[in-house]
Parts: structure tokens; C-alpha cells; sequence
């Protein structure tokens, strides 16, 4: 597993086929052991909270969302509601709302399957699925699926075998993630409106984090997006000369748009 | 049924609806113009949103910990257009080696 990005995502763009799916599942291998030692840790910690084996399984099963079910699970364990628990994990899920929305025009075939091909939609899969400025379905859900594998792999492992096994933190896992996210916002980045999105996005995020409930911070980086109202500056838009080696960066659809 | 169950329950089938709904109203379809704009915009918004708040945010406080050194690292490896696998092991490795030393 040593191939680039960019070359995965030369290898999705050129195959019209299958290998699609077979790309997100390589893509998103380098992330596998961190998503099962999480999937273990929220076993454990599930367990401990006084969830049956059966319910902390059926909800890496239905909810598939890492931070939403540590969030419900401390809750109850702090001795909080239902109520209060429902409330912070759905507030920390509500940011699947625009992701899905982002990647909406990709979706094809009926309702049913629209509806369940965008469960697979994490984090991580909609990162990894952010291609040539466009949002590439079969990676999404190739990455998605290695990741659903890896989640509920890891807390069956952690309802079964128990606090037997390390905190994924001490082996540095938890610095994964901000770093995918970042590798991965970097080729993004390819015009001033995406960069004052990213900037304004992470500054409130930055902001609201002390102030709010988790969740609340990244819904409301959302707003970010709304520079894409501004009226792009001809002066900038033909352009797109980049080095070589560099990600294949069409551009966006603002600046076609100008 | 308990409050564990009840949080399973509704948790889920909110998670289902809020991935749900961009995709089966508005799936298939090419958005107008502006709209498009702005939908464009979210993913770097969001994307950058997650690097902030896993890297910085911790109980609802902003911190600076290893996850950051971490991230610096990563920085650093992405720079040197290192492939996405070498990025999240030098995040991680800085980062486990930093909680070994303190």
C-alpha cells in the first residue's frame, strides 16, 4: 500500500468499470487499522457504559458514525438521558446533512438505492471521494464499505475481548485522522474562493468550539461555502497551469461559471 | 426499553435520514449555477472544519497536544508530496512517540 493518491485517482478516473469500487477500498486501506482499533475502543467503552454486547453492535451497524457514538455512549455513562444522548449525537451527525447534499448530484438509480448507497457516507469515504473537483460515487462507497467492515470488525473484537486491549491513543491513532483530512483538503485548495472557505471554515470551527456543544462547530463551518456567492474576479479565472506531478485540478464550477 | 436501546434506535434511523436526504431529493440532478457555487465550497469548508476540531478540539476546549504535532508532521510529509499512507504514519508515529516521551 505505497501507491499515491494521485495515482488512484488517475487509476478511478480512467476505469469506467468496476475497479472503481476496488480503488476506494485502497484508498482508504492506510486508515483500516486506526478505524478498527477505534471500532474496538468504542466496544469497550460501550460495554463499560452498560450496553448489552447486542445493542453497542447493532449500533456500529446502523448508526456507522465513530464520534456520534461516543458521544451517546459517554453521555449515558456520565449518567445523562436518553434524551440528552440522542441530542449530542444527532447534533455531531447533523454535518452529514450538507456532506450528503454536496455529494448529491453524483448519486444515481431509484430512492432505495440512493438511500442506501449514502449510508456508507463517512467522514472518510467522502474525503477520499473528493476527485478531480467532482465527487466520485464508486469511491465513496468502496471506501466506505472497508470502512463499515473495519468499524463493526473492531467492536465486536472490543465487546468480546474487553479492556484486554490498548487505547488507540497511546499509538498515536488519533493524530490519523486530522492528518488524512488535511492531505486530503490540501488538493482542494486550488482557487482563493476554496481557500477562504477552508480558512473561514476553520476559524469558526476554531471559534465555537469552547462555546458550543459539540457538533455545532463544524455544522456552522458551513456557512463558509456562501463565498461561492461572491462574483469570481475574471482576472483569475482561465488559468490553471500546475507543476508537474501535481493532482489533476480542473477548474471548479465557480470559476467556469465566470 | 432502556436508554441505552433508545439512543441506539433513534440515533440510527436520525443518521439514516440525515445521509439520506441530499441524496434522495436531490440525487442525480445538476444544481443551478449558484447554488452549485456554494455546494462546491462545502467540502473544502467541512474538510477543513474536520482537520480544526480533531487536531484542536478536545471536551469542548481548544488544546494543543500531540494530535497537533501530529498534524504539523503531516503537514510537513504532505509538502514533500508524500503518498497518503506515509502522511498518516508520520502523524501518527510523531504523535505516539511525543505520549511515550511525556
Amino acid at each position: 500500500m505505497t501507491r499515491s493518491l494521485t495515482a488512484f485517482m488517475r487509476a478511478s478516473t480512467r476505469s469506467g468499470g468496476r475497479p472503481g469500487y476496488r480503488a476506494g477500498v485502497r484508498a482508504v486501506a492506510p486508515l483500516f487499522p486506526a478505524v478498527l482499533a477505534f471500532g474496538v475502543s468504542f466496544g469497550v467503552l460501550a460495554q463499560a457504559a452498560g450496553f448489552g454486547a447486542l445493542a453497542s453492535i447493532v449500533m456500529s451497524l446502523t448508526t456507522f458514525a465513530g464520534s456520534a457514538q461516543f458521544a451517546a455512549v459517554s453521555v449515558l455513562d456520565a449518567g445523562g438521558t436518553a434524551a440528552a444522548a440522542v441530542g449530542a449525537a444527532v447534533l455531531l451527525n447533523a454535518r452529514y446533512g450538507p456532506m450528503a447534499l454536496a455529494a448529491a448530484s453524483v448519486f444515481r438509480g431509484g430512492r432505495l438505492r440512493r438511500l442506501v448507497e449514502a449510508q456508507l457516507l463517512v467522514d472518510e469515504s467522502w474525503a477520499l471521494a473528493q476527485r478531480d473537483g467532482e465527487f466520485d460515487r464508486r469511491i465513496m462507497i468502496g471506501a466506505g464499505f472497508a470502512l463499515y467492515v473495519g468499524w463493526n470488525a473492531g467492536t465486536a473484537i472490543g465487546v468480546v475481548a474487553g479492556d484486554a486491549l490498548t487505547d488507540p491513543a497511546t499509538l498515536g491513532l488519533d493524530a490519523a485522522f486530522p492528518a488524512l483530512f488535511l492531505a486530503l483538503l490540501v488538493p482542494l485548495v486550488r482557487d482563493r474562493s476554496a481557500l477562504a472557505a477552508a480558512l473561514i471554515g476553520a476559524g469558526v470551527a476554531l471559534a465555537l468550539t469552547p462555546i458550543t456543544p459539540a457538533g455545532i462547530p463544524v455544522i456552522a463551518a458551513t456557512v463558509a461555502c456562501l463565498v461561492g456567492l461572491r462574483r469570481p474576479a475574471a482576472a483569475h479565472a482561465p488559468s490553471y497551469e500546475r507543476p508537474p506531478g501535481a493532482r489533476a485540478a480542473p477548474p471548479c464550477r465557480a470559476e467556469e461559471a465566470a | 426499553m432502556s436508554a441505552a436501546w433508545v439512543a441506539v434506535l433513534v440515533v440510527g434511523a436520525a443518521t439514516l435520514a440525515l445521509k439520506g436526504a441530499g441524496p434522495v431529493l436531490a440525487g442525480g440532478r445538476t444544481l443551478p449555477g449558484a447554488s452549485a457555487r456554494v455546494v462546491d465550497l462545502l467540502a473544502p469548508a467541512l474538510l477543513a472544519a474536520l482537520v480544526a476540531t480533531n487536531a484542536f478540539a478536545s471536551d469542548g476546549e481548544l488544546v494543543l497536544d500531540e494530535r497537533g504535532a501530529g498534524l504539523v508532521a503531516a503537514g510537513v510529509a504532505i509538502a514533500l508530496k508524500a503518498p497518503l499512507l506515509a502522511v498518516i504514519v508520520v502523524a501518527a508515529v510523531t504523535a505516539a512517540l511525543l505520549r511515550l516521551i511525556s
